[in-house]
């Protein structure tokens, strides 16, 4: 059968429609010139109006600290929350919870936005507690919708895994905690982290659910990107931009150098075990 | 078999001399452990209560909340709105609430938004499936160990912020932007096209922003595909695109109504991309509750808008979670 080639050449198009907006980004960030249309010559300028910025970088550390609970708050419940879908079985109101934590991948964020800022203001009113909003609110409300995406990665890595070694732990006596934390644990270590760092980028990158839960005084990066260029295009923005870019780029590729290094001593220990 | 009898392990038994059965001395883990278990606690029941309760209380109950506020009784006397009605006006909060609600049927805009937001998405939904299908098909029939990296090529741009990506789309789209100049430089057009700040803008952030979302499960699909299955089909003859036609694209409708699915919703509720890329005149129903919400600071109505955007997506959604629980069914069986 005679492969069309035709997939691929789209495959090569579509590549280009995603890559080519961040390409001309990261270019026009070096232009020394404001129209970000015309190229003038290379310049490091909007790099240093960026860093001169303080308003940009202490809003840029304060998602990133927003960020880092959240990633850590949401791996925590989000891996309970797969392994009860992938390893409990049938247990009571299992619909309604498979229910409430596939939602959020999909629900529109002004609604997500608008029901936790008025289930805080509620909360207040009754209980006093939180206090406001701010971080905290933030915080909240974004392991709230970031769980979920960590129980999809979670809960994909626990079904395909194989069952077998919990099975012989559990027969040799081992309590279900224990063969949690002996053996199913290191084996989905790799899928935890790629849920961090999954929660991690969607916290620092949402706009809309911060913009209902923020209070003043928590003004996130996306919060002063989103009204900079509301009034249109700023250069400075195309800075931002390709540091983010050159962070993600560098962790992909040590992520998969380090991927690729340990797939190199698996293959090595197989075929040393097939020798025997 | 039972777990280890804490007996056992202890050296010598009370009893154990005077030949009466061993008594397990009662430690404070055991004592701890059978009141948790009197009540039903198991280490199992402990783990589902954490997330369980997070959810009830952080998404299920807002919801409630959302629906209480949105369809509010004179009655309301209760303390969690009474803020609220002071956001609205004084005494007269029930017939604003009402009307608020009301307005929605009433005013042309909010119709306007909620039906041109189901088209952007639906049209925006079918530019992604016309561009990903073909990207995921590539991906699944590529040699098994190039799949990976061009994989990782299909996410990495969500890695990367989407706010940016939006704003790389206005310096392309603007009247003398790149585009326009391309075209221009080419001789195509004479005069920049007006297409950042319109509907076509938005349509092309959409499908953009969204693209990866379809590629995903279209790829999960036609990789799992067996692909003896369109060889048989070749060796009795049948041409690439009728098998294709025959065989392909009706198994990889899973994927179709997932990845559909995955990029139709939040795209009805958009706020971002017509917000920075779509004219005043661009009506979408998540920025009129925007609007209603930060600019006009009435949130019942905003909570009124919310509710009849949910009632709409119920549907969807539902559609949603089946195709999403088949996964997860495979776990629990």
């Amino acid at each position: 059968m005679r492969k069309s080639r035709l997939p691929m050449v789209l495959l090569g198009v579509g590549l280009a429609f995603l890559y080519l907006p961040i390409v001309l980004l990261v270019v026009y960030s070096f232009n020394d010139n404001r129209s970000l249309t015309v190229w003038t010559g290379f310049s490091l300028r909007w790099y240093h109006e960026l860093l001169a910025d303080s308003q940009m970088l202490e809003a840029a550390w304060l998602s990133l600290r927003i960020a880092f609970a959240t990633a850590c708050g949401a791996v925590v419940l989000g891996t309970l929350a797969g392994l009860m879908l992938a390893r409990f079985g049938a247990f009571r109101g299992r619909a309604l919870f498979a229910g409430m934590i596939s939602a959020p991948l999909v629900m529109p964020e002004v609604i997500m936005g608008l029901a936790l800022l008025l289930l805080f203001v509620s909360a207040e009113q009754l209980v006093g507690w939180p206090a406001g909003r701010g971080v905290l609110t933030i915080i909240l409300a974004h392991i709230t919708f970031t769980m979920s995406f960590v129980a999809v990665v979670i809960q994909s890595r626990l079904v395909s895994m194989d069952v077998s070694l919990e099975e012989a732990a559990m027969d040799l006596g081992a309590r279900p905690a224990k063969v949690f934390f002996v053996i199913t644990l290191p084996i989905i270590a790799p899928a935890i982290v790629s849920g961090w760092l999954l929660a991690f980028t969607l916290s620092l990158d949402d706009l809309v659910i911060t913009s209902f839960v923020s209070g003043p005084g928590s003004t996130t990066l996306p919060m002063i990107v989103f009204s900079s260029i509301r009034l249109g295009l700023k250069p400075e923005i195309n800075a931002l931009a390709t540091i983010v870019v050159a962070v993600v780029a560098t962790g992909i590729a040590l992520a998969g150098f380090l991927e690729a290094r340990r797939a190199r001593i698996r293959e090595r220990e197989e075929s040393q075990a097939g020798r025997v | 078999m039972p777990a280890q009898d804490p007996s056992q392990s202890s050296p010598v038994p009370a009893g154990a001399a005077a030949g009466l059965p061993p008594v397990a001395p009662r430690t404070l883990k055991d004592r701890v452990l059978g009141v948790t278990r009197r009540l039903g606690l198991t280490g199992r029941g402990g783990v589902i209560l954490g997330p369980y309760a997070w959810l009830v209380l952080f998404f299920f109950i807002p919801f409630l909340i959302v629906l209480k506020i949105s369809v509010a009784e004179p009655a309301v006397g209760i303390p969690p709105f009474t803020k609220l009605v002071e956001w609205v006006d004084g005494g007269l909060d029930l017939h604003i609430r009402f009307s608020g609600f009301q307005a929605l049927f009433d005013d042309d805009l909010y119709l306007l938004a909620y039906l041109n937001s189901l088209k952007i998405a639906f049209v925006s939904t079918l530019c992604c499936l016309v561009i990903g299908y073909p990207m995921a098909y590539a991906i699944a029939t590529a040699p098994e160990k190039r799949r990976g990296p061009l994989l990782m090529l299909i996410i990495l741009p969500f890695w990367t912020s989407f706010l940016i990506r939006v704003y790389a789309w206005m310096s392309i789209l603007k009247d003398e932007g790149l585009l326009n100049n391309l075209l221009m430089g080419l001789g195509l057009i004479h005069e920049p096209l007006k297409i950042l700040y319109s509907d076509l803008a938005v349509y092309i952030g959409i499908t953009y922003s969204y693209l990866p979302f379809m590629i995903l499960p279209l790829y999960a699909t036609l990789e799992k595909m067996d692909h003896t299955l369109l060889e048989a089909a070749a060796d009795l003859g049948a041409r690439p695109w009728k098998s294709f036609l025959t065989i392909t694209l009706p198994l990889s409708l899973p994927g179709i109504v997932a990845g559909s699915l995955l990029v139709f919703i939040p795209a009805v509720g958009e706020f971002v991309i017509p917000s920075l890329l779509g004219g005043s005149d661009t009506l979408m129903i998540g920025r009129e509750l925007w609007n209603l919400f930060f600019n006009s600071r009435d949130w019942p109505s905003a909570s009124a808008v919310a509710i009849a955007l949910l009632a709409f997506l119920v549907g969807p959604i539902m559609i949603f979670q089946h195709f999403q629980g088949r996964d997860q069914d495979k776990g629990a069986a």
